[in-house]
């Protein structure tokens, strides 16, 4: 395919979805949703398979029933924009362009749960954008009073600290602590900021809730697979012919993905970033982007043959080496282990054997720490010192 | 009830248990390392990770509550693994230099080191250079040797409230670090030693000072002698192979004479010489106030025996300071008596002097540094201090069987005491042992408790709270006829603070308050025997009870000694010798 081929198909396959950029009135919307009552809004969210969009995929209405089912004073509603994933930008352009459906899905959110308090965790390096998302709440808070909702949105910026997109070491910077994640359970929904019950939603898991009230489960549930139901916003970047956004289903294989966006040598895409898993070009074709097969919470980079895997690898684990918060050991001390020991085995200090004790440790990684970051270290890991296991030793 | 499947056996456990706690109800120990009984759980070793049914990633058995049909495995191959990896990874971390540690031998990760065989260590090592911080009289700190399990922190911040430890960075250059990496000396730390208590490593421990014990001792020309606290005798045993709450008083001093000391005098003695001054300072408190409405005067009035309590007023309540007493702690009021009265008793002459105390605190080296407790020329008053546990080393140095020592008697002069004296060593004795005396000061009749035993100010609630109702005063004490002494108790900085902020805002009003910096009073001080918790301390506080139970004086108007040191010394308590030697001053830091 030429790349105008590429852009006409590409156009295509969006014009399947189009959810997340259109233009919606939310006024409309909220009303809708204020007549349809709590109990609808969780089961149409139910029905209509929807899954976190910030990469782990949790049922979206299980989340908002398991907080309504809570009795408490206060409850809150959180929208996690600190996208720190290593590939990902497409929150930011949903902030930028669609921060009133942002808000909208949080008012439902609130609606659903009996929530009254809502707050905007805003990554630190998108701090451009209180401006803008400050006018844009103040217009929604009129628009709030005027349909007689209670419910009130504030920002809190991040530090810059990756693992606070974790969403219970989000909770904690936002109560005024060192971003550590917490043990779970409980979880948000039943103890989450100041021990209220928390629904943390991710951006576009947020605008995906206000759009399929806007245009009812079945528009969202016949989109994807049985499994992936629904369109995603991707971020494509790296060696790609097309990069940028863009809102596709999810449940295409790979192949066709890089059929897609790649230049026509692709050797490797990683799939949710950093944490996420790395599939050889042999693999794109068993490989199915989605919950079924590898997820992704939006970051798809692409890699050719120029690229060296171990450098890859190598990045990914210095990032990962730093932006452990440190708390647990196998977290810590194994992201170190895992980088100077791929560094070790290049160098010759230690031998191929090695490799096979790092992919033991890494395995142990991912069922012994504490959180979701130190638990996927071993996802890039694995995948890429498997895949590409000469490229590492030699 | 929650039904549970332990390693197989269906067990029953109440809601809400851990799955730590319910597999040592079933005989099964789970390993620890950032779990402490005292704190708040954090989760962050992982070496107590457990299998449960239906779940992907193991689970840390301390923070876990069970659920109902959960199934359990705290043995499996999985889990096996992931420990020893768990355990290999903070060798690889930790500056293994077991036999130059001064924790060898009661090192948690030590243990499981052996106990899992670590013997080839595949990983890498990290290679932390040794990071020693000793800029603190009380405590120095390597983090070479940190295990970054928070305990430190989690003890510095909730029991203590002060944070003067605290985590700093993230990654791998997360570190347990002070307030901008300021030396520990220069902190807000209150030198109380509880982190070091503990430490599961040697990451956190006393300075010691026995190199320099040995050296006095061993010196001819040199008239070295020694002081124990009341705290001391109930736990040195612990230290020494004997269970928690062994009363070992006398073979402690048949140790210290055998370790060379000229003369073994206790703590004790001051602490009755502390009621007897702070006693009056008070009854003087409460007469200025409430019979001369003197507007300078300021209650309630503060305990001044703790340094670590000391300390952290200075640092965060500087405006309260007036409302310290001004006695010196007995240890000081050792300190200056030994080096004057004593050496002018005993016809030595006080440049030879050395005293040495044996302190189950770390901050009461701290407390001999201070520059106010110099009475007789440049040298402090007390020359070394000795932690419980360095004590024992010293006799474990000496060789001597500690359980076969004979029991003898402390030296006289410094060394006769009351009961009184001895449960200053507990949270609430210094308070009982004052109104034993203040009552009696006042009304001619003993304390109305049964056996002198004052229950209501004993135990270990974090704050408690007393009113002593006072009836048939002597006509010199008038003023205080009808007069309900309001009176407070607290141990813990957490709690102190709480108190003092109470009494901030106007909601609590007392004439009197103990407080005391470490849990439990000083039989749970940071210089005691590792490890620690609520079980070893009531242990410890029984023992100080028992103590007193069985002296046959136990109010400390009736030291034989103390009495003698007044007619022939000091003439009069709060006079004008007590106020050169036995009062101090305080500084807002």
């Amino acid at each position: 395919m030429t790349t105008k081929e590429k852009w006409t198909r590409l156009q295509q396959q969006q014009g399947r979805v189009r959810m997340i950029f259109e233009e919606v009135d939310c006024a409309a919307l909220l009303r809708k949703a204020i007549s349809l009552g709590q109990e609808s809004i969780i089961e149409w969210i139910e029905s209509s398979g929807l899954r976190g969009r910030g990469g782990a995929g949790f049922p979206t209405g299980r989340k908002w029933r398991l907080a309504a089912a809570q009795k408490a004073d206060r409850k809150f509603v959180i929208c996690n924009a600190d996208e720190g994933e290593p590939g990902t930008f497409k929150d930011r352009r949903i902030l930028e362009e669609q921060a009133i459906k942002v808000c909208t899905g949080m008012a439902l959110c609130a609606l659903a749960t009996g929530a009254r308090e809502g707050i905007i965790y805003l990554r630190a390096e998108y701090s451009y954008l209180l401006t803008s998302l400050e006018e844009t709440i103040q217009e929604f808070h009129l628009l709030l009073k005027k349909l007689d909702l209670p419910f009130d949105i504030v920002i809190r910026s991040g530090s810059g600290a990756y693992v606070c997109g974790e969403e219970t070491a989000l909770i904690e910077s936002l109560e005024g602590r060192r971003g550590e994640p917490r043990n779970k359970p409980p979880f948000p929904v039943e103890k989450g900021l100041h021990g209220f019950p928390t629904v943390v939603n991710n951006v576009e898991t947020l605008v995906y809730c206000a759009m399929i009230i806007e245009r009812g489960a079945e528009a969202f549930r016949r989109l994807g697979t049985k499994d992936s139901q629904g369109g995603k916003v991707f971020s494509v970047s790296g060696d790609a012919d097309i990069e940028g956004i863009f809102e596709l289903e999810l449940g295409m294989s790979l192949a066709s993905f890089v059929d897609l966006f790649g230049d026509g040598d692709t050797k490797a895409v990683q799939v949710g970033g950093s944490s996420g898993h790395c599939v050889p070009r042999k693999k794109f074709d068993e490989t199915v982007i989605g919950f079924e097969g590898t997820p992704t919470g939006g970051s798809m980079m692409l890699f050719n043959s120029s690229r060296s895997m171990y450098h890859i690898l190598h990045n990914y684990l210095e990032f990962f080496e730093e932006e452990s918060c440190g708390q647990c050991t196998p977290c810590r001390v194994g992201c170190q282990q895992l980088l100077r020991g791929i560094e070790a085995i290049k160098k010759g200090e230690k031998d191929a054997h090695y490799l096979q004790e790092l992919l033991r440790l890494a395995r142990t990684m991912s069922v012994s720490s504490k959180c979701g970051l130190g638990q996927s270290v071993a996802n890039p890991f694995i995948s890429i010192a498997q895949n590409f296991r000469e490229e590492i030793l030699y | 009830m929650i039904r549970i499947i332990m390693n197989g056996s269906p067990m029953e456990v109440e809601e809400g248990t851990r799955v730590l706690a319910a597999a040592q109800d079933a005989g099964v120990r789970i390993p620890t390392l950032c779990y402490h009984k005292d704190l708040c759980v954090a989760g962050n070793c992982r070496v107590c990770l457990v299998e449960v049914e239906g779940q992907r990633a193991l689970q840390a058995a301390c923070a876990l509550p069970v659920s109902e049909g959960m199934t359990i495995r705290t043995n499996s191959a999985a889990v096996r693994a992931a420990r020893k990896h768990v355990i290999e990874l903070l060798l690889s971390e930790h500056r293994v230099d077991c036999l130059k540690c001064a924790r060898n031998g009661n090192c948690e990760l030590q243990n499981l080191a052996e106990e899992y065989r670590v013997e080839e260590r595949e990983f890498i090592d990290l290679g932390l250079e040794r990071s020693l911080d000793r800029s603190s009289p009380s405590i120095e700190k390597d983090d070479s040797k940190c295990i970054r399990c928070q305990r430190c922190v989690r003890t510095c911040t909730e029991l203590q409230r002060i944070s003067a430890l605290t985590v700093a960075h993230k990654g791998s250059k997360m570190r347990v670090d002070t307030f901008f990496g300021n030396p520990l000396g220069d902190v807000v730390c209150s030198n109380c030693g509880q982190c070091v208590s503990r430490c599961p490593t040697g990451a956190l421990v006393e300075r010691s000072s026995i190199d320099s014990v040995w050296s006095a001792l061993d010196n001819p020309k040199l008239h070295v002698v020694v002081q124990t606290a009341p705290a001391v005798r109930v736990s040195i045993g612990e230290e020494l192979g004997c269970e928690p709450g062994k009363r070992a008083t006398g073979q402690m001093v048949t140790a210290l004479r055998r370790l060379g000391f000229d003369k073994v005098f206790d703590t004790d003695f001051t602490a009755d010489l502390t009621i007897i001054e702070e006693g009056h300072e008070l009854l003087r408190r409460l007469k200025a106030k409430l019979l001369d409405h003197d507007e300078n005067t300021v209650l309630p009035m503060f305990t001044s025996c703790s340094p670590g309590w000391v300390k952290f007023l200075e640092h965060q309540f500087p405006e309260h300071l007036e409302n310290l007493s001004t006695c010196k702690s007995p240890q000081q009021m050792f300190g200056a008596l030994a080096k004057t009265w004593y050496a002018s008793q005993a016809q030595v002459d006080p440049e030879n002097v050395v005293v040495v105390s044996i302190m189950p605190c770390t901050a009461k080296k701290f407390e001999a540094d201070r520059p106010e407790m110099r009475s007789v020329g440049a040298r402090p008053d007390v020359d070394h201090v000795l932690t419980t546990r360095e004590l024992a080393r010293m006799i474990r140095q000496s060789g001597f069987d500690f359980g076969k020592l004979e029991e003898q008697a402390y030296d006289t002069l410094l060394g006769t005491s009351t009961g009184a004296g001895v449960i200053f060593g507990a949270t609430g004795g210094v308070m009982e042992a004052a109104l034993r005396t203040a009552y009696e000061v006042v009304t001619g009749r003993p304390v109305p408790f049964r056996n002198l035993e004052i229950l209501p100010v004993r135990g270990m609630e974090g704050i408690r709270e007393a009113v002593i109702p006072i009836e048939g005063c002597l006509p010199e004490w008038s003023f205080l006829e009808g007069v309900d002494l309001r009176i407070a108790i607290t141990h813990g900085l957490a709690n102190a603070w709480e108190l003092i902020e109470g009494i901030k805002a106007g909601r609590l009003s007392y004439h009197f308050i103990e407080v005391m910096a470490c849990p439990g009073g000083c039989l749970g001080g940071g210089g005691q025997p590792i490890p620690t918790d609520m079980e070893i301390r009531l242990e410890r506080m029984a023992a100080i009870y028992e103590e007193d139970r069985q002296m046959p004086l136990r109010k400390s108007h009736e030291n034989p000694d103390v009495q003698r040191l007044y007619e022939e010394f000091l003439k009069e308590p709060l006079g004008e010798k007590s106020h050169e030697l036995l009062h101090t001053h305080y500084t807002a830091r």
